[in-house]
């Protein structure tokens, strides 16, 4: 090619960093408007930390029932590529011609995997189920979930020992295992870059005074969604992780290391929501349960009032503005006391229950320095605009913490922002 | 015309100890002649080359694959020359059925017939490809309509832009600052829509309308006919794609009546306040004597229900915006700030700290219970439950109450109606609040008229800095929809599907229930009350099908009469056998996975049921459920969405009229003299796999219970 022509030349895709709603929802969008896409997941799956919640609200619809419409959209649309288990390293160029350094994981299973479970029975050793959150086990070599796509397996090379051990690969019948398989990088030239790379749960154990990790029935609101979630560790049934018994009444903790300079200073928008939500789950479950939210404002803006109002109206979900002050376990019943300050009375309230659920908030996946000085951080993590180099744009939790229709909004508008930034150096 | 079919029988995965193939293959050479039968270990690596070959040399072009599910492999079982057929033999077969079992086999065999039926009755569609403008309309010209208009433009695209007013800007214009929407969230922002609208009035492939109405919109996308009133001036314009972002208005005042808002003259709204404020000036409203003790009311609590059934989205943050504009132009005054809870969600956190952090702003939760006046116009508030201790009197020279935002879509007739002119109505259905329907959720454009996107604050009450992200995305799918009605495609949710519906109007008996019934308004009727299909409107979801009492609609590649053959090539065992079969018609985008995902688990059901996914169960033809009871079947289940308010059919009416058209099915049954209960709707959601067995079984035993049908065997 004449060197000349490759300076001058304008890539017409785009890349998407990040494969959860945002970043689904970009590339789709983007795709059924006529731009090649190519996807990059650090995770083996796509679908990103909706895949596992339970139910949306307002709505209690599962997110299994959008994630299937897009992934056909997905399967149908030969402008979409993807790459799991990859990540950014480096980026570097302008509008219409980046070059993109991306890292590839291992995952020991390649193309060929047809599903068929096979390697799985024969496979010794085990794993925390990192998608439960540890709340159960699977086999090293495991199929991430139900509704994994691709629905290809994959090694945790942290449980496998394939010095010892290469069973799976004599019961596969498709050679599809490769225990050899290296890490891998590759360059990708893009005209434009949507960073969707979402959130993480906030790390509740930095949270002294409510007893994450000390206390097992104190637990998080990401956990709450995979114990009420029929593919779950418990199938479903909410249970108290110490003893495995039903639970009859839960507290949630709203606020748990948010809205407070020493954890997150912001608040992340849909924990309220999330834990009006989680009560209902409780309360299907057993119609003598009861729930209590201790929050300092219900944060449920605009038509989301209505479902909170829905939730209220069940005179077993009752609601505290109160601040939590700590929370006791009784050393020999093991049952936990939440104690909090009301906030209208300053009387000091003392609740006992089974469960604790801590709202703990959304931080921003991606740190400090990553994927290089093309992309500008806040205080927070999440991306500032005006820091960041033209042609790359954010979508969803990378931008600040939101619900799943804002990513949705966001998501969509990103692809024409990243459509206009290719168009626009094409034509000029 | 008859089609030369190949079968492809494969053993991978588990199926070949679970299935004798070589009764797989003999049935598809003797029973289906197909003429080309192969099998493979595993047809999606390698040997999927034979498959292309016999495509692409031996002239197969009906090509019936049982193997995986349709869900996975997609891209390696394509064959663009071919129909294809997925019979899922893996998922809903082998992995959910006792291996080498009688019924196991009967269930495949079942599949297979089923499946070489679809396979000989479908064509290719030809698709729809006449619709082609590639300009945008949008409708409305404040800073969602603006952001729209600028962004489609840049991304090579022409816009037509309406706004009622005679300028753009909408109500951003009036605005003295916006709410920071950015790091550090510290200081009300400049507004500067001045800036946006002189790029948009300098853009050549931007027209803009001001002081003009939409009197008329007719076509589909891709060839929307638009009528554009300015004064006398008509005008007519021809659209691709439409973005409506009419906005809201402020509530009606009469509803603030009981904080003294109409009898007080100190007791204004937040709109007011924000002139005041433009201007420079905050003053009382009867003198334009100074204000020192200022109260701000977020109007949202239990007792505001009367005006907006929701709370407020933003006024939380106006009531902090404007608490800050009282402290810079009046900084001795003291504002007082009454709120139920602080929303401030997100970053906006930051600014809720900042105004905290004012000495002069006092916050407290609290209910205004009552408002009066006394002497000199100063405004007595009582407020109950306040952490001030309980409730408290206070007297201000200035109550602002916070403004509700009614979205246009809840009074079209006054906030300028888009007038369709569909069958269906002149604007854009709403939820029960009032707002454009859309799934709220994972989709929240897909509203139910095709082409017609909406965005900012008609959609819901939202900030400045939302509505423009809004607008941007309301372009993006106007242009992917004008992308996909030239190439005659659908969008979502069944993006690239190239079928639509045929009719066959010679039987036609003009009763309407297919138009009325469409959830998206495709069908509009001639003087004769036959339906005229607008093709780039349909979403492919096949409810009209459905909806048709003479079955006088198809596309090229599902018809009643296909699902009706595939009904019919089910073996169905002589009475007496306790072979009960049962069919069970379920929805491909949830049902059919959840089916699946129970076959991945490896959870065993029921071998008597032979499912057939359809598109929607608003698809399915009362006719197919009698043509399964009178062909034998001993039972129907109907596995469908969620249907109501809070809906999860894809296609937002399937699974409610499906529910009308069962008092038909019960005639049909009462007719046949057949029990009631061998009919059964079933709600199931992606996520009921582990439920699913359990499911299936009640209703195989209570079909048991009813006994063999009575007709098998006619």
């Amino acid at each position: 090619m004449d060197p000349q022509e490759s300076i001058a030349a304008v890539h017409r895709s785009i890349l998407v960093v990040g494969g959860g709603i945002a970043g689904i929802t970009a590339a789709v969008e983007a795709a059924e408007a006529g731009c090649d896409v190519v996807v990059v997941e650090k995770e083996a799956y796509l679908g990103g930390r909706v895949a596992q919640l339970h139910q949306y609200f307002p709505k209690l619809c599962p997110p299994y029932c959008g994630l299937e419409i897009n992934f056909q959209r997905i399967r149908n649309n030969r402008r979409i590529r993807f790459y799991t288990m990859a990540e950014v390293e480096t980026i570097s160029g302008q509008p219409g011609n980046f070059d993109v350094t991306i890292r590839q994981r291992p995952r020991y299973v390649n193309d060929r995997c047809t599903a068929c479970n096979d390697c799985v029975a024969v496979c010794p050793v085990d794993r925390p189920n990192a998608f439960n959150f540890g709340m159960d086990r699977t086999k090293a070599i495991y199929l991430p979930h139900a509704l994994a796509f691709p629905m290809k397996y994959v090694i945790d090379d942290s449980a496998c020992e394939p010095a010892a051990c290469a069973k799976c690969v004599e019961v596969c019948r498709y050679d599809a295992i490769e225990l050899q398989m290296a890490p891998k990088s590759f360059n990708l030239r893009v005209g434009a870059i949507i960073m969707a790379t979402g959130w993480k749960p906030y790390d509740a154990a930095k949270i002294d005074n409510l007893g994450f990790g000390r206390y097992a029935d104190v637990i998080t609101n990401v956990m709450m969604e995979r114990l009420a979630a029929p593919n779950g560790p418990t199938k479903g049934k909410i249970v108290r992780p110490s003893d495995g018994k039903p639970v009859k009444s839960v507290a949630f903790v709203q606020c748990a290391g948010q809205r407070d300079e020493a954890h997150l200073g912001y608040c992340s928008g849909i924990c309220c929501l999330a834990s009006l939500k989680q009560a209902t789950y409780i309360r299907a479950q057993d119609p003598e349960s009861r729930a209590v939210i201790f929050y300092i404002d219900l944060r449920t803006p605009g038509s989301y009032s209505l479902f909170s109002h829905k939730v209220q109206d069940d005179p077993h979900v009752s609601v505290v503005k109160g601040k939590v002050a700590r929370i006791l376990e009784d050393a020999a019943t093991g049952e936990l006391a939440v104690e909090a300050e009301h906030i209208l009375s300053l009387e000091k309230i003392r609740v006992k229950v089974d469960l604790v659920v801590l709202a703990s908030g959304m931080a921003a996946s991606l740190d400090d320095g990553k994927p290089g000085a093309a992309i500008g951080f806040d205080k927070d993590h999440f991306l500032l605009p005006e820091e960041t180099a033209p042609g790359i744009f954010a979508a969803g939790c990378a931008r600040g913490p939101v619900d799943v229709a804002t990513a949705a909004q966001d998501a969509t508008a990103a692809a024409l922002k990243a459509l206009g930034a290719i168009r626009s150096r094409a034509s000029s | 015309m008859s089609k030369k079919l190949g079968v492809y029988v494969c053993g991978g995965c588990g199926i070949e100890d679970c299935l004798d193939l070589r009764k797989l293959t003999d049935l598809a050479a003797s029973e289906c002649r197909a003429p080309v039968v192969r099998t493979s270990p595993a047809f999606c690596l390698e040997d999927a080359r034979m498959i292309r070959e016999d495509v692409e040399r031996q002239g197969v072009d009906g090509v019936v694959i049982a193997a995986c599910s349709p869900r996975v492999n997609t891209e390696v079982f394509s064959f663009p020359s071919a129909v294809v057929e997925r019979v899922n033999i893996r998922e809903q077969v082998a992995w959910s059925h006792p291996p080498r079992h009688d019924e196991t086999q009967s269930l495949a065999h079942d599949y297979v017939r089923m499946g070489v039926v679809r396979a000989q009755k479908a064509t290719a569609p030809i698709p729809y490809t006449e619709a082609n403008e590639r300009t945008i309309l949008v409708v409305g010209g404040g800073v969602t309509g603006i952001t729209a208009a600028l962004d489609a433009a840049l991304a090579g695209f022409s816009v037509v832009v309406v706004e009622r007013e005679p300028v753009l800007g909408g109500y951003a214009r009036r605005l003295h600052r916006r709410i920071p929407s950015r790091p550090p969230y510290r200081d009300p922002q400049p507004v500067d829509i001045e800036a946006s609208i002189r790029r948009l009035e300098s853009l050549r492939n931007i027209r803009v309308h001001k002081g003009a109405e939409v009197t008329e919109i007719s076509g589909q996308p891709g060839r929307f006919d638009v009528t554009i009133r300015s004064g006398e001036h008509l005008e007519n314009a021809t659209v691709g794609a439409i973005v409506v972002a009419t906005g809201w208005k402020p509530g009606d005042t009469a509803s603030f009546e009981s904080y003294g808002l109409g009898r007080f003259p100190h007791v204004v709204t937040s709109v007011t306040l924000e002139e005041m404020a433009a201007k420079g000036r905050i003053v009382r409203p009867s003198d334009g004597g100074p204000v020192n003790r200022v109260a701000i009311a977020v109007c949202d609590g239990p007792g505001d229900a009367r005006h907006l059934p929701y709370e407020g989205n933003v006024s939380c943050l106006v009531a902090l915006k404007q608490a800050l504009y009282i402290r810079e132009l009046c900084p001795d005054a003291i504002v007082y700030l009454f709120y139920g809870d602080m929303q401030a969600p997100g970053q906006y956190e930051y600014f809720y700290k900042r105004v905290q952090g004012d000495p002069g702003v006092f916050f407290s939760r609290g209910e205004v219970r009552s408002v009066s006046e006394e002497a000199d116009h100063k405004v007595v508030m009582e407020v109950h439950n306040t952490a001030l201790g309980g409730a408290v009197q206070v007297s201000v020279d200035l109550l602002i109450v916070s403004t509700d935002m009614v979205p246009a879509s809840l009074d079209p007739a006054s906030s300028g109606s888009l007038n369709l002119r569909y069958l269906q109505g002149k604007d854009l259905p709403t939820t029960s609040a009032g707002f454009v329907d859309s799934n709220f959720i994972c989709f929240p454009y897909e509203t139910r008229r095709t082409g017609i996107y909406s965005a900012g604050a008609v959609r819901q009450a939202t900030t400045l800095a939302a509505c423009a992200q809004d607008g941007t995305a309301a372009a993006l799918k106007a242009i992917q929809c004008i992308e996909n009605s030239s190439a005659g495609a659908a969008v979502h949710p069944r993006v690239g599907d190239l079928s639509f519906p045929k009719f066959f109007m010679q039987k036609c008996t003009s009763c309407g229930r297919c138009s009325q019934e469409c959830p998206f308004g495709a069908l509009e009727v001639d003087a004769k009350n036959h339906p005229v299909l607008d093709a780039n409107r349909c979403r492919r979801c096949g409810i009209c099908m459905g909806a048709c009492p003479v079955q006088i609609i198809s596309f090229d590649d599902y018809s009643v009469d296909m699902l009706s053959s595939m009904i019919r090539a089910v073996d169905i065992p002589e009475d007496g056998e306790d072979r009960p079969r049962i069919l069970a018609l379920a929805c491909e985008n949830d049902a059919y996975p959840a089916l699946d995902m129970a076959g991945i688990a490896r959870l065993q059901y029921s071998a008597f049921v032979r499912v057939l996914p359809v598109r929607c169960l608003g698809s399915v033809n009362s006719v197919l459920i009698a043509d399964a009871v009178s062909r034998g079947f001993d039972g129907v289940m109907l596995m469908g969405c969620k249907a109501g308010e809070d809906y999860q059919c894809h296609f937002i009416r399937g699974s409610e009229l499906l529910a009308t058209r069962m008092q038909n099915v019960r005639e049909t049954l009462d007719r046949l003299a057949l029990e009631a209960e061998r009919v059964h709707v079933m709600e199931v959601a992606i996520s009921d796999s582990a439920e699913i067995p359990a499911m299936l079984e009640r209703f195989v035993q209570t079909v048991r219970q009813v006994g063999p049908n009575p007709l098998k065997g006619f």
